[in-house]
């Protein structure tokens, strides 16, 4: 459903992803590892839009959406969290949420203004479906907390939670679980399974191998803007190529 | 009409005042990132105290200049105490730093309107005919009518910007400057005195801001509390040209708003230097926010 | 409605409030309003005062040279002041905080510069076209149009505030509201969220120039004659004042910062002439010691639990006392 092809970025003379080729297929897990700086989040920017591609081809159920603006791409059912949370900090957890479902709205100022049937209609059904939404990630409790200053574990679930808001159909994910000790990285890669089962393609990138290998069906391995393997989790771990990043990154001491 | 010749000798003074006004801008923008709208109340100190030492305390030039430029300085170093650090120190977006600014920039402009009323009656001063040599100088070979006032003027601003561009590049307080301006966490990792980087940047930009504005006040003799008007939005006007927080940015741009504010009144008269001037601003925010001279914004983040 | 207005001024008269001052601090608070749209939305906006200048002159053109009825004048005000803002919009909005805020100084700048030209402008394009020497005054250029009918009646001015205070209130119960905070709060990942950024800033800043040309026209009617010079940076910084004194955390912040200060100098006779000093001290001083302004429910959420603290720190050490002494 997600196809990329010869993708490359460039930042001047800087070249942060180059010939990039890349497919996620519906209803797969698809991991994106690489050393730091390997071009793994310039990758999901310009699947977001946030960022575009200087040549090449994406394309999104056969839409090309290399030049379209970050909010088509969320209609056309892209959804993505970041490596950095980035909530609405001022706004509740559960105004996050109804954010979230923006785009799935069609409520005009004028229906707000008129007290529309439609408009509180769909406000009402915004919030059922907000709860729904708290309720699953166990954020209920505090659906009126300001996004910023609730505890760390609980921004990250929400992020995943307003993600999930948009009514994705694939869903990127930028180190998910950075941050989290064994328990918690378990849990959430059960809730990953548990959204691929519902029908959602997952693109992710992670560090964290364990986690790769529990969740991901197939691996890309990015390094220096080129992926230089691409196969299941068992093959990649013997790759010599994958061996040799690794490696060869490790002694550059990036963090 | 002047000839061209005298058009650009007049720019190029003119250009003078600017650009040491625009330094000060610049200078804290480059090293604080925040804008200070007060400089053009720092600017106005200058030719105030300057003036108040010439005429009410009978002070020779030679003395008085120095004199404001120094009280201009500390006006700016409170600026720094008052209206920045507070804000910066609770992590305050730049915008409240800008109205600080603002809000400090009315206070010491109506300050001065409330001492000017005692001292001059009313909101106009002049500065004593013949202060400063106004014979101008004839050349007839080029049809120029130099008045000394005005190259004095570009000798000394000159000479300060060389002696600013000595200190920041070539001294240890320079690279500290340098270094705060670069990235103040690290220069504080470093062992570097922040906050001393930053007193001493709002002295200098003082300094520079309140020569401008007193040899602005000899050159047209009159002074009055809304003397910094003229420039603020001018000053603005040539860093954003050379691109914020550009030191040499500011002095090209300085020169360069001089000269479209003369030729456009050459050609158009008064009415229309300052619509030149706001209409180049507004095009060139739309297509080259980083100045003509600066780098691009995703280069520098 | 008068009588309703009457019994109001009878109950501020000890103030210091009449009639006129509280028609003053009326269109200040349809000011604050229109400020507080644009930073609500996270855009450092100070274009509201040029825009007020072009309500003004298309409203009072539309009353004195065409003799419409005032509510004519402010539809066109209005109409005249959003059509401008549009082609201004799309560009200037690309920018971020502080390359915003020169820019839309500049703009207030080239439409005084304009104002004050227009007479000379069309003259000599009127001149050009007619092959012969033609003189046009319409604006009267620095002096002013004087003579401007005072046909604004403080009950408009109250229903019309109620008006914009309904339609804010809504506005933030729709998604155009919630996407104006979220683009606040983070622009990127607003986007992110399916919100078309460009359009929300763009319908913001329109509604912004709308509310402030009303304000103009208004205000026009009010002083009966309107100059460019009253329209200036002074202006942009008094309209910022009111969002900064109130607050912008709710909308009920910039109505009464613009409320106040617009009936603190009445108030407070004696500072006449130390206005600007004055203001001077409430941007700085709001800035500094109340960063929330006067309305911000979470500063005084703070306030309170502070002072319940306070209290049960000073209940308890009643209690233990009266132990200490039995």
């Amino acid at each position: 459903m997600l196809h990329l092809e010869a993708v490359t970025r460039q930042f001047g003379g800087l070249k942060a992803l180059g010939n990039v080729n890349l497919d996620v297929a519906k209803g797969r897990i698809v991991g994106l590892i690489g050393p730091n700086g390997a071009g793994k989040t310039t990758l999901i920017n310009c699947i977001s839009g946030l960022d575009h591609p200087t040549s090449g081809v994406i394309q999104f159920e056969g839409t090309p959406i290399h030049n379209a603006e970050p909010h088509h791409i969320t209609r056309l059912g892209i959804a993505r969290t970041y490596q950095n949370i980035r909530l609405f900090g001022r706004m509740t957890a559960l105004e996050n949420l109804l954010i979230g479902q923006h785009t799935r709205g069609h409520g005009s100022l004028l229906g707000a203004v008129m007290f529309s049937r439609a408009f509180r209609a769909e406000e009402q059904g915004m919030r059922e479906r907000a709860r729904e939404l708290l309720n699953r990630f166990g954020l209920l409790p505090v659906a009126n907390t300001h996004a910023a200053s609730l505890p760390y574990g609980d921004q990250r679930r929400l992020e995943l939670a307003r993600a999930i808001a948009t009514q994705p159909k694939l869903l990127q994910l930028d180190e998910p679980t950075a941050g989290m000790n064994p328990v918690e990285t378990h849990a959430l890669g059960e809730a990953i399974l548990t959204l691929r089962d519902e029908g959602l393609s997952i693109l992710v990138v992670e560090h964290d191998m364990a986690f790769i290998h529990q969740v991901c069906d197939e691996i890309y391995v990015l390094n220096f803007g080129q992926i230089i393997a691409h196969g299941t989790p068992t093959e990649i771990k013997s790759d010599p190529a994958v061996i040799e990043a690794y490696l060869g990154s490790s002694d550059d001491g990036a963090a | 009409m002047d000839s061209f010749l005298q058009q650009v000798v007049n720019a190029v003074s003119l250009g003078a005042i600017y650009s040491l006004f625009a330094l000060g801008y610049a200078l804290v923008f480059s090293i604080l990132g925040v804008l200070n709208l007060a400089h053009s109340a720092v600017f106005m100190t200058g030719a105030f105290v300057g003036l108040l030492l010439v005429d009410k305390l009978h002070q020779p030039l030679w003395i008085a200049a120095p004199l404001a430029m120094i009280a201009a300085g500390f006006v700016s170093i409170l600026l720094e105490f008052v209206a920045f650090r507070p804000l910066r120190q609770r992590g305050a977006a730049r915008m409240s730093q800008l109205i600080s600014s603002i809000g400090a920039a009315l206070l010491i402009v109506n300050l001065a309107q409330l001492a000017f009323k005692p001292l001059w009656g009313g909101t106009e001063a002049y500065f004593p005919q013949g202060l400063v040599p106004d014979q101008p100088i004839v050349i007839e070979a080029l049809s120029l009518r130099i008045v000394p006032i005005r190259m004095i003027i570009l000798v000394i601003a000159l000479a300060l910007v060389i002696a600013l561009q000595y200190l920041v590049m070539r001294t240890r307080i320079g690279q500290q400057m340098r270094a705060v301006a670069f990235n103040q966490r690290t220069a504080a990792l470093l062992g570097i005195n922040v906050g001393r980087v930053y007193v001493l940047t709002f002295f200098l930009a003082g300094l520079l801001g309140g020569a401008a504005g007193l040899l602005y006040g000899l050159v047209f003799l009159n002074v009055t509390p809304f003397i910094g008007d003229d420039v603020a939005l001018v000053g603005l006007t040539a860093i954003v040209l050379g691109g914020l927080g550009s030191i040499n940015g500011a002095l090209v741009g300085g020169f360069l708003v001089a000269a479209i504010q003369t030729f456009s009144i050459a050609i158009g008269g008064s009415n229309y230097k300052n619509a030149v001037v706001f209409g180049l601003l507004f095009v060139l925010l739309l297509a080259r926010p980083q100045g003509l001279f600066g780098q691009s914004e995703s280069t520098r983040a | 409605m008068d009588a309703l207005t009457q019994a109001l001024v009878d109950i501020l008269r000890p103030l210091g409030i009449t009639e006129p001052v509280l028609q003053f601090m009326l269109v200040n608070a349809i000011l604050g309003i229109s400020i507080y749209l644009t930073l609500y939305t996270g855009m450092f906006s100070l274009a509201n005062a040029g825009f007020m200048a072009i309500g003004a002159y298309a409203g009072v053109a539309a009353t004195q040279f065409l003799g419409m009825p005032l509510w004519l004048g402010l539809i066109i005000g209005m109409a005249v002041a959003g059509i401008i803002s549009l082609p201004i919009g799309l560009p200037v909005l690309r920018l971020k905080d502080i390359y915003l805020a020169i820019a839309t100084i500049g703009f207030g700048e080239v439409v005084i510069i304009l104002l004050l030209n227009f007479d000379e402008i069309i003259s000599s394009i009127a001149t050009a076209l007619q092959g012969e020497r033609v003189r046009i005054r319409l604006l009267e250029g620095a002096r002013g149009i004087k003579g401007i009918p005072k046909s604004t009646e403080t009950w408009m001015l109250f229903a019309f505030l109620a008006l914009l205070m309904f339609l804010l209130w809504r506005l933030h119960k729709s998604r155009l509201g919630r996407a104006m905070a979220a683009i606040r709060e983070d622009e990127r990942a607003a986007a992110n969220m399916g919100i078309n950024v460009v359009y929300v800033k763009n319908v913001v800043f329109v509604m912004s120039a709308v509310v402030a040309a009303s304000a103009g026209v208004f205000s026009a009617h009010l002083t009966r004659i309107i100059s460019p010079g009253a329209y200036g940076f002074d202006k942009a910084v008094d309209i910022l004042s009111f969002a900064v004194l109130g607050g912008t955390s709710t909308w009920v912040g910039p109505i009464v910062g613009g409320l106040v200060m617009g009936a603190l100098p009445e108030v407070l006779r004696f500072l006449n002439d130390l206005r600007g000093v004055f203001i001077g001290l409430i941007l700085l001083g709001v800035i500094l010691f109340l960063p929330g302004g006067l309305i911000n429910p979470a500063g005084v959420r703070l306030l309170l639990r502070r002072a319940r603290r306070a209290l049960r720190r000073r209940a308890d050490a009643a209690e233990r006392s009266s132990h200490a002494a039995p």
